[in-house]
């Protein structure tokens, strides 16, 4: 399973950096995103200096979504989905494969606006291991989830607006538990953030298990 | 020995339409066989089916010794689909393409340099981003894609479609070697000409049935598959006339058919001639000329071309090129011409 996990992020990898949609387009959406909270804030800078957590994590989400679509769309191409059907890979394995492959395509973005909120927002960075501890769990449950509910409105017509729809609502623990985990790191009492990033931790695990297991259903389902 | 193919009474579903409506089959190890019969008859279906794409709901389906039913997975790692879609990836280039298919199916990466070496896809190809390929060269990237995971059983869906004359020749060759190496063959095409001259046997289909169950050859009785009707198109007998040069297409009703083989009538002209007289003595069908499979290791059971003729198609070999008409065959009357 975990060969086929790396082949098949190897390739979705792959096809993201040759398409060059990651850089050319969610990227800049991201940053784009930060910027407009910034300037719908910034008469008061007090609720944007108390809102960057959550605002940040908001940009990444609605960022995220784009990378997922991106994703999720690779195995719509002509017959693709068919062809991993008739691969032999494990189901589980190919799970596993792409949502890794939005996962790093999502630490990148982190990365990216995490610098943009230092420039824009001013923000200072502190308690760096939760920080970082916070944005993998985050990372890791918003790839399982995404990659999840990516094969689950894979060959609807509706698909590119359903996905948001329904993996939004799904993320709102997510949301929640990442947001809390950088105001404490951000405020500088770390020990309450890491409760919340156990919550995040639970999450991620929870749906990549989930995925892996529920995701032959789906392949078949479609 | 035990087929590579088993089908009994098997009845698929396409949502609630029965695309396969109790199909009989039988192919054994190193056969190619043609399946053939008009639009919507099941082809693709069956090909599908036999891949565990398209779920059988009842009767026996038996693949590469698994049921079909069952163990649908297992069986796919064996089969190798060329279908109506490509199954690639525009962003990745051919080699990537055609390393990605054959690792997946746990190949040496030998076996993928062997695969672009067959297709010709080896050279400036191989770099070339499939985005940027013509029809044709997507067509034998995914002939590549199924050559690198060395299949046993190829089930090809009109492979000859939209490849030149070349690559025409080329599928053909790579076929009789694969049959050659042990592989066996089912394969859907309207391209009959070609195909038939492939192909050990050749299958019709109408309606989702065989009319030609598990037979070598040809024939069987349409009437006992409860046909409505058998579309014979005149490219099918071999540019014999029938019934009149205008004709595009001759219509037997099983009704009119009174037990004779209609089939055999789709197959070639001669055998449309000189068939089923009752009472005439039976003269084997001088066979159709196939690729001659070079050495077939563990396929004795397959059939060898010249056991096409069946009992049922049986016609005198004196009548190639001769002109059909219904008085030539007794019991054998096209209900109308269009």
């Amino acid at each position: 399973m975990w060969r086929d996990a790396v082949l098949v992020a190897r390739r979705d990898l792959r096809i993201e950096l040759r398409s060059r949609v990651a850089i050319s387009q969610v990227g800049p959406f991201a940053v784009l995103v930060l910027m407009l909270f910034a300037f719908a804030l910034d008469p008061d800078r007090g609720v944007l200096d108390r809102a960057t957590a959550g605002l940040y994590w908001v940009a990444v989400l609605f960022s995220g979504l784009l990378a997922l679509g991106r994703s999720a769309a690779i195995d719509e191409a002509d017959g693709v989905r068919e062809g991993l059907r008739m691969s032999g890979l494990e189901p589980g394995g190919v799970f596993l494969g792409k949502a890794a492959a939005v996962a790093a395509q999502l630490l990148a973005l982190e990365v990216l606006l995490g610098a943009g909120v230092v420039v824009l927002y001013d923000a200072e960075p502190a308690g760096p291991l939760l920080l970082v501890a916070t944005c993998l769990a985050a990372t890791a449950a918003v790839a399982g989830a995404g990659t999840l509910y990516g094969a689950l409105v894979a060959g609807l017509r509706v698909r590119e607006t359903m996905l948001p729809l329904l993996l939004l609502p799904a993320l709102a623990p997510v949301l929640i538990g990442a947001t809390r985990a950088f105001e404490a790191a951000l405020d500088g009492v770390p020990a309450d953030g890491w409760p919340w990033c156990g919550l995040l931790a639970a999450f991620a695990v929870l749906y990549s298990v989930a995925g892996a297991l529920a995701y032959g259903a789906l392949l078949e389902g479609q | 020995m035990k087929p590579v193919v088993h089908l009994s009474a098997a009845v698929a579903l396409l949502g609630r339409f029965p695309a396969l409506a109790g199909i009989d089959l039988d192919v054994a190890r190193g056969e190619i066989v043609l399946l053939r019969g008009p639009n919507g008859a099941g082809k693709t279906t069956l090909l599908r089916a036999c891949a565990g794409l398209v779920p059988v709901v009842r009767g026996e389906a038996v693949v590469l010794g698994r049921d079909l039913r069952r163990h649908p997975r297992a069986i796919r790692r064996r089969v190798g689909l060329l279908g109506h879609v490509t199954g690639l990836h525009d962003d990745l280039t051919v080699g990537e393409n055609v390393r990605f298919w054959g690792r997946a199916a746990r190949t040496e990466p030998a076996d993928v340099e062997a695969a672009l070496a067959l297709t010709g896809l080896d050279g400036r190809l191989r770099d070339v981003p499939v985005a940027e390929l013509s029809a044709g060269q997507r067509r034998r990237t995914s002939l590549a894609c199924l050559l690198a995971r060395r299949p046993e059983l190829w089930l090809l869906d009109e492979p000859h479609a939209g490849l030149d004359a070349g690559a025409r020749d080329q599928l053909d060759a790579l076929v009789v070697q694969a049959v050659g190496q042990g592989a066996t063959v089912l394969m859907a095409s309207h391209e009959l000409d070609r195909a038939q001259a492939l192909a050990h046997r050749v299958v019709d289909l109408v309606a989702g049935r065989t009319i030609t169950p598990g037979a070598t050859g040809a024939g069987a009785d349409v009437g006992g598959a409860d046909a409505d009707r058998v579309d014979v198109e005149p490219a099918d007998v071999g540019g014999a006339d029938v019934g009149g040069a205008d004709a595009d297409r001759v219509d037997v009703e099983p009704a009119d058919v009174g037990g004779a083989d209609v089939s055999a009538a789709a197959d070639r002209a001669p055998d449309l001639a000189g068939a089923p007289v009752p009472g005439a003595e039976p003269v084997p069908v001088p066979p159709v000329e196939p690729v001659p499979p070079a050495g077939r290791p563990g396929t004795e059971g397959a059939p060898s071309p010249a056991s096409v003729a069946t009992p049922d198609v049986e016609a005198s070999p004196a009548a190639p090129g001769a002109e059909v008409s219904p008085v030539a065959a007794p019991g054998v009357e096209p209900s109308h011409v269009a």
